[in-house]
């Protein structure tokens, strides 16, 4: 199942925090997460890839960003 | 696999942008800047309040052309890199209160982290406690973003929002141009400027203002942020942020002992005092304060360039401060704390506790 997590609005470190909120809870399978800054969306990546997961696409949507991360 | 396009955020980048910085702003003090000042956003930014007469501190009155090329050189990234983003709304209030507190840290210790960090390359031992402090104020602020804290989100705006900034610091430029420092002179039009002190020490106009807007340039791409370095290590344990702190403090001191500006020491350190406790206790109150508001003082010029209208209030929140801490006593000098700056400090942290208390979601 995948989850998404909305950090639209938020800046760092929040994105980061609520990515990692979720990857705690979820421990593998597939999150989206929504942000809206380039900042944001290099930051979920990183903390994402320091946590074993892996960043499968990161998709543009009129200046927002839809990461989806994902871990066997 | 999604890879990092953006060079500039990967590990060299942020390295290259610490080392660039650490190399030119022990440069720009050799080019007339004042002693362990080569940049300081926070002594800068008072500076600024000083030149537009937000406080009559005759020795600190200048309009600092390296603070206008932060914004304008970041605004140019932003658009370049198509990364301007006006956005707003998240808390401007307490972004300002905490902006004006962390001016008043910033100068009860003598300097922003970037310069605490040039203080500690060019030799001045006082600085270590300014850094203790520091990171100890964002230790407390990591404590309440773990607990939830945060400013709400902000809003997507019209495009002129995030000009506001960038075209305030045109105007301060444009000043500058039509009232030029006269020798000698205290006032030339509108605008105040330091015969003596160090407000009257500075490198030629043009090479601040380049030097300014390449840092800023360059920052903006990098997202460089002192705050952020030691928030993201305490949080995350992740030392990507960190790794452009330390390149900076090595390169600002390889150039200090190459250009004769490393003298180690306590007491007679330029612009700096050695009553410990108080700068580790101004840098407390700033660290705090940073890390509640999201960012350093540079990298809060920053965001201001690329849009954010909250880090542009908290911007203005310091240069307002600092007119409150220099009218009020409360800025330190040479000679030590000024009358009303360890209460200053004492209000501050409990204004940063009751944000940082209140403002908490689960």
């Amino acid at each position: 199942m995948t989850t998404t997590v909305d950090a639209r609005g938020f800046s760092c470190p929040q994105p980061v925090l609520m990515t990692l909120d979720e990857i705690k809870k979820a421990d593998k399978g597939e999150i989206v997460i929504l942000v809206d800054t380039d900042t944001s969306k290099e930051n979920v990546s990183r903390a994402a890839t320091s946590q074993g997961w892996q960043v499968k696409d990161v998709l543009e949507e009129g200046g927002r960003y839809r990461i989806i991360i994902s871990k066997e | 696999m999604y890879q990092l396009k953006n060079i500039f955020a990967t590990w060299r980048g942020i390295i290259g942008v610490g080392a660039f910085i650490g190399i030119f702003a022990p440069l720009l003090q050799k080019w007339g800047n004042p002693g362990n000042m080569g940049i300081c956003v926070a002594c800068f930014e008072r500076d600024i309040a000083g030149a537009i007469g937000l406080h009559r501190a005759e020795v600190v009155q200048y309009m600092r052309p390296e603070i206008i090329g932060f914004v304008l050189g970041s605004l140019i990234a932003a658009y370049i890199f198509k990364e301007f983003r006006p956005r707003a709304g998240s808390a401007p209030i307490v972004r300002f209160v905490l902006g004006a507190f962390a001016m008043i840290g910033a100068l009860v210790f003598l300097g922003c982290p970037w310069r605490a960090l040039l203080r500690f390359s060019a030799g001045d031992g006082n600085a270590i406690f300014g850094l203790l402090g520091l990171i100890a104020g964002i230790w407390i602020g990591t404590r309440f973003l773990k607990s939830g804290y945060n400013l709400g989100r902000t809003e997507k705006t019209y495009t002129s929002v995030g000009w506001l900034l960038p075209l305030t610091m045109l105007g301060f430029f444009i000043l500058m141009l039509i009232f030029p420092q006269i020798q000698g002179e205290a006032k030339s039009g509108i605008l105040f400027y330091s015969v003596k002190g160090p407000g009257s020490m500075h490198a030629p106009l043009i090479v601040s203002l380049l030097l300014g807007l390449c840092i800023g340039f360059i920052a903006q791409r990098s997202r460089f942020c002192t705050m952020g370095a030691f928030r993201d290590l305490i949080l995350f344990r992740q030392a990507h942020l960190f790794s452009g702190l330390a390149a900076l403090a090595l390169f600002a001191f390889l150039t200090n002992l190459i250009v004769g500006q490393f003298h180690p020491g306590f007491a007679s350190q330029p612009v700096a005092h050695t009553m410990s406790l108080w700068n580790f206790g101004g840098m407390v109150l700033a660290g705090q304060a940073f890390c509640l508001a999201g960012g350093c003082p540079g990298r809060q010029l920053f965001l201001a360039g690329e849009g954010d209208g909250d880090a542009a209030v908290f911007v203005l929140g310091m240069i307002v401060g600092a007119g409150f801490s220099h009218n009020f006593g409360m800025a330190s000098s040479p000679k030590g704390v000024g009358p009303h700056g360890i209460a200053a400090v004492i209000i501050g942290l409990l204004v940063c506790l009751f944000i940082g208390f209140t403002m908490r979601k689960k």
